[in-house]
């Protein structure tokens, strides 16, 4: 190869995504660093935002006991989601794989349809069902003389984490078919001939070798949840704030920019930290599945 | 007295029959081959035997009791799968357990076993080794062991060597001969491969759309086919039209110019069918001329235009000279090496 035909290939790559790499330093790697630097602004009610470098935010953030609840809620939110759609999807997804073809096909798309509707919509149908006396459900209840007051689910946690789970288990329920797709079809006659029951053969051949579809589930599932705005908004409002709507808040209610771009910043820190940190852990534990 | 019994088995999946009236007997410590083309039934009938499938009729018994009964994880038998299906988060050694763990045999007396077991099949050293961290042989190895250190009344085998490599193939075929031989387990093995079922088997049971052609030794399935069907599938043979002639005293079979003393009771246009190995050039016999001669070592390979159709022949590399391409030539072979059947439609 010549040296010019090998200069051109070398630069070929880089011209080809030059492109989406443009984009997204522009939309999201700028962005980010001005919020990281906004985070160090000062700001006050009168005199607005201003740019120096101060630890004020932060300082604030990490002394006042409301925000560690702020966070700690956040976190305890996505942690029960978390739990609660792998403690259902998984069972899903293995039921959906041992079901014939064409009911197969039905089902997935039952679960993945909700996908197509808007996060929104989908929140705002649990608050028609269970928002208040006016509710669906709590004015059947309360008429049929079961309840006296409604079903405490608006503005409670118990509430978000039921939305939020409805709005991620598709994300659960695809990454653990997706682990399930890798199975060998006859594992489970290979245990049965060797005299596993079918509880052991769950126990024993299954769920180690969809734990890693489960676990890949569970970062998605709760790095969407902590980072949620739509569901906590709706469900939780002003009442039930999280780490995303105090963020929210700051911004465009208090208009204290600086302190809802640390909120945020510490946020993406901490998730990503997580994330990146469980990861590590997953591929270490489970690398022989994953090979 | 027969040890594994299939009776009348037959299998249905909806309207289709996919095994049908599937009877045989097997001895203790026999090594039997199912063989035929994908789609013959074979191991619908294998699947019924383990369990994983219901037989729609007949009955199954192992010893002379009821094995349909039993449930799969019951029955004590060893399967080896196509895939080998190990499972991919244990060891081999904790692969090769696994049976025993259900079993509830106590920790050091499963530690030994599982020990000789892996030793058997020449895995010794690979107790702690992923099944993804080891060559499609050594997983084959490890799925044997885990079947065998059961001591599984049967052992099942669904085309386990269909994956490997030919060289593989063949030493695996020796050291399953060798490791049947010596511990006795009466073994049913699911082949495709009639090299594999001949060097292999003890007996053979040639299947066809979902019915037994052939029950016979190697030898006899080979030498005395039973139907059209089992001379094509084992090995390659030549089918020459012809008939017999009753106008002379005694009869006489005919093709082409090729002619001798018919057999008994067959009259009129007839098939008959040729190894390539025991057709000779003479200088009477059926004429034919020499289209392509094939050097292969230790033999040759003739294909030849004869008057009754295309015919190959295989002579053996004994230093003698061999005609050439283009030659004519008189195929000719003795009767006792043909097999004659009625033909229809002539």
């Amino acid at each position: 190869m010549s040296a010019v035909a090998e200069e051109r290939s070398l630069r070929a790559p880089w011209a080809l995504t030059a492109p989406a790499l443009m984009l997204f330093v522009g939309v999201l790697l700028i962005p980010l660093a001005m919020t990281v630097m906004l985070s160090f602004h000062d700001w006050g009610q009168y005199k607005g935002i201003e740019p120096v470098f101060i630890l004020k935010n932060w300082h604030e953030i990490a002394t006042d006991p409301y925000y560690a609840e702020m966070f700690w809620r956040t976190f305890r939110i996505a942690i029960l989601t978390t739990l609660l759609t792998a403690l259902l999807g998984a069972p899903e997804a293995y039921i959906l794989n041992r079901m014939s073809g064409r009911w197969k096909s039905f089902f997935l798309l039952v679960i993945l349809g909700p996908l197509l509707i808007s996060v929104v919509a989908r929140t705002l149908g649990w608050a028609l069902l269970f928002g208040g006396n006016n509710g669906l459900v709590n004015k059947l209840l309360m008429s049929l003389g079961v309840m006296r007051s409604p079903i405490p689910f608006m503005f409670t946690e118990t509430g978000m984490v039921i939305a939020l789970a409805h709005v991620m288990m598709p994300f659960m329920v695809l990454s653990v078919w997706a682990a399930l797709q890798r199975l060998d079809p006859q594992i489970e006659n290979a245990a049965m001939s060797l005299g596993a029951g079918p509880a052991t053969i769950i126990r024993r051949i299954i769920m180690p070798q969809i734990m890693p579809g489960v676990l890949s589930g569970a970062i998605i599932v709760f790095s969407l949840s902590a980072s949620a705005f739509a569901t906590p908004a709706i469900i939780g409002g002003r009442r039930l704030k999280v780490a995303a709507t105090l963020a929210y808040d700051e911004f465009l209610n208090t208009l204290n920019w600086p302190l809802g771009a640390a909120v945020a910043t510490l946020l993406l820190a901490a998730l990503v930290l997580i994330v990146v940190g469980s990861n590590a852990l997953i591929e270490r534990r489970y690398a022989e599945v994953f090979r | 007295m027969a040890y594994l019994e299939l009776d009348r088995v037959a299998k249905q999946f909806g309207t289709q029959t996919v095994v049908d009236d599937f009877s045989l007997s097997v001895g203790k410590g026999e090594f039997i081959s199912f063989l035929g083309p994908s789609g013959c039934g074979k191991t619908t009938t294998l699947q019924m035997i383990a369990g994983f499938l219901d037989p729609t009729r007949g009955a199954i018994r192992l010893e002379g009791k009821d094995l349909t009964a039993i449930h799969p994880a019951k029955r004590g038998l060893g399967i080896v799968f196509q895939s080998y299906a190990l499972f991919p988060h244990m060891t081999a050694s904790e692969n090769v357990a696994f049976g025993l763990e259900m079993r509830g045999v106590p920790r050091a007396e499963r530690a030994e076993r599982v020990r000789a077991a892996l030793a058997m099949v020449g895995l010794a050293g690979y107790e702690d080794r992923h099944p993804r961290r080891m060559s499609g042989g050594q997983q084959q190895r490890v799925a044997l062991a885990r079947a065998l250190v059961i001591k599984p009344s049967v052992l099942l085998l669904d085309e386990p060597l269909s994956n490997l490599d030919a060289k593989l193939r063949e030493e695996m075929q020796i050291e399953l001969r060798q490791i049947q031989r010596t511990i006795g387990t009466t073994t049913i093995l699911v082949t495709h491969d009639q090299n594999e079922a001949m060097s292999l088997s003890d007996r053979i049971v040639v299947m066809s759309q979902g019915k037994i052609e052939q029950i016979g030794t190697p030898q006899e399935t080979y030498e005395k086919p039973a139907s059209a069907f089992v001379s094509q599938f084992l090995g390659k043979t030549n089918d020459f039209a012809g008939t017999i002639d009753r106008t002379v005293s005694p009869t006489q079979l005919v093709a082409g110019s090729w002619r001798a003393p018919a057999p008994a009771g067959l009259g009129g246009p007839v098939t008959v069918s040729v190894r390539p190995e025991r057709i000779g050039f003479g200088d009477a016999g059926l004429s034919a001329k020499i289209l392509t001669r094939i050097f292969q070592g230790n033999h040759w390979l003739f294909q030849c235009d004869s008057e009754c159709g295309p015919a190959i022949v295989i002579r053996q590399n004994d230093g003698t000279a061999q005609p050439g391409e283009g030659d004519a030539v008189r195929l000719t072979w003795r009767p006792e090496d043909m097999s004659v059947r009625a033909r229809a439609g002539a």
